[in-house]
């Protein structure tokens, strides 16, 4: 409680990092990145509803180098999210919860990100090239 | 409805971001020819109610996990949901427009 604070045993500085407890704790931020990146998309929706003026800034702005950066962002949270999302529905039946299914998993999530990513911007920047 | 949202949002996220992909560079009227097709505002409209029914819960567990005090646990998960309200009627709202009129 706030009225009385008391020492805890250090954790994050004693602990290993493990690929387990890092993508578990990367499944909660991507998720709260996409919480923020969901506002972004109403506003992409809502600036095209109200109308030219509002539209053009915006899609002015997602093609500003910081535009582009944070497109970034969303696409490795989005896929990242997703991929992992779809290991814990697995999970979620039973399945795969023995340790060496868990990395394989883990190992494939992280893979199934950068191969999803990677294609989603070669072809989305070939495409705004045209 | 975590896992029935997250299970809704993996074909609907994959449509989108292709959809996203084949928007670049539009500009408004591209947007309007998008969602004049009935098919794609649909799984627009499903896909924002999706996304922020399961954003919602996600960010309650995080909030029961990190705030502590009864008052502030409660007080945030309710500013939670209603702005995920707010946005979601925005979103409809938009998508509304760009298929029905604009």
């Amino acid at each position: 409680m706030m009225s009385d604070p008391r020492p805890l045993s250090p954790h994050l500085q004693i602990y290993r990092w493990q690929l387990t407890s890092v993508m578990s704790i990367l499944h909660r931020i991507t998720g709260i990145g996409l919480a923020v990146a969901a506002v972004l998309l109403v506003s992409w929706l809502g600036t095209a509803a109200d109308g030219t003026e509002p539209f053009a800034r915006m899609q002015g702005f997602l093609g500003s180098p910081l535009g582009l950066i944070v497109l970034f962002g969303c696409t490795v949270a989005l896929f990242y999210h997703l991929c992992n999302g779809m290991r814990h529905l697995v999970w979620d039946t039973g399945h795969g919860l023995d340790l060496k299914s868990v990395y394989l998993g883990g190992w494939l999530v992280l893979a199934g990100t950068a191969a999803l990513t990677i294609l989603t911007w070669v072809v989305g920047l070939a495409r705004w090239g045209m | 409805m975590q896992r029935l949202t997250a299970i809704v949002m993996v074909p609907l996220a994959i449509w989108f971001a292709i959809a996203a992909i084949g928007l670049i560079g539009a500009d408004r009227a591209a947007m309007i020819a998008w969602m004049h097709n009935p098919m794609a505002a649909m799984l627009m409209v499903l896909a924002i109610i999706a996304m922020f029914y399961h954003l919602a819960l996600g960010l309650q567990v995080v909030i029961e996990d990190y705030i502590h005090g009864a008052g502030w646990k409660l007080g945030a998960i309710i500013v939670v949901r209603v702005w995920c309200f707010l946005l979601v009627l925005r979103g409809v709202l938009a998508v509304l427009k760009l298929a029905l009129g604009a």
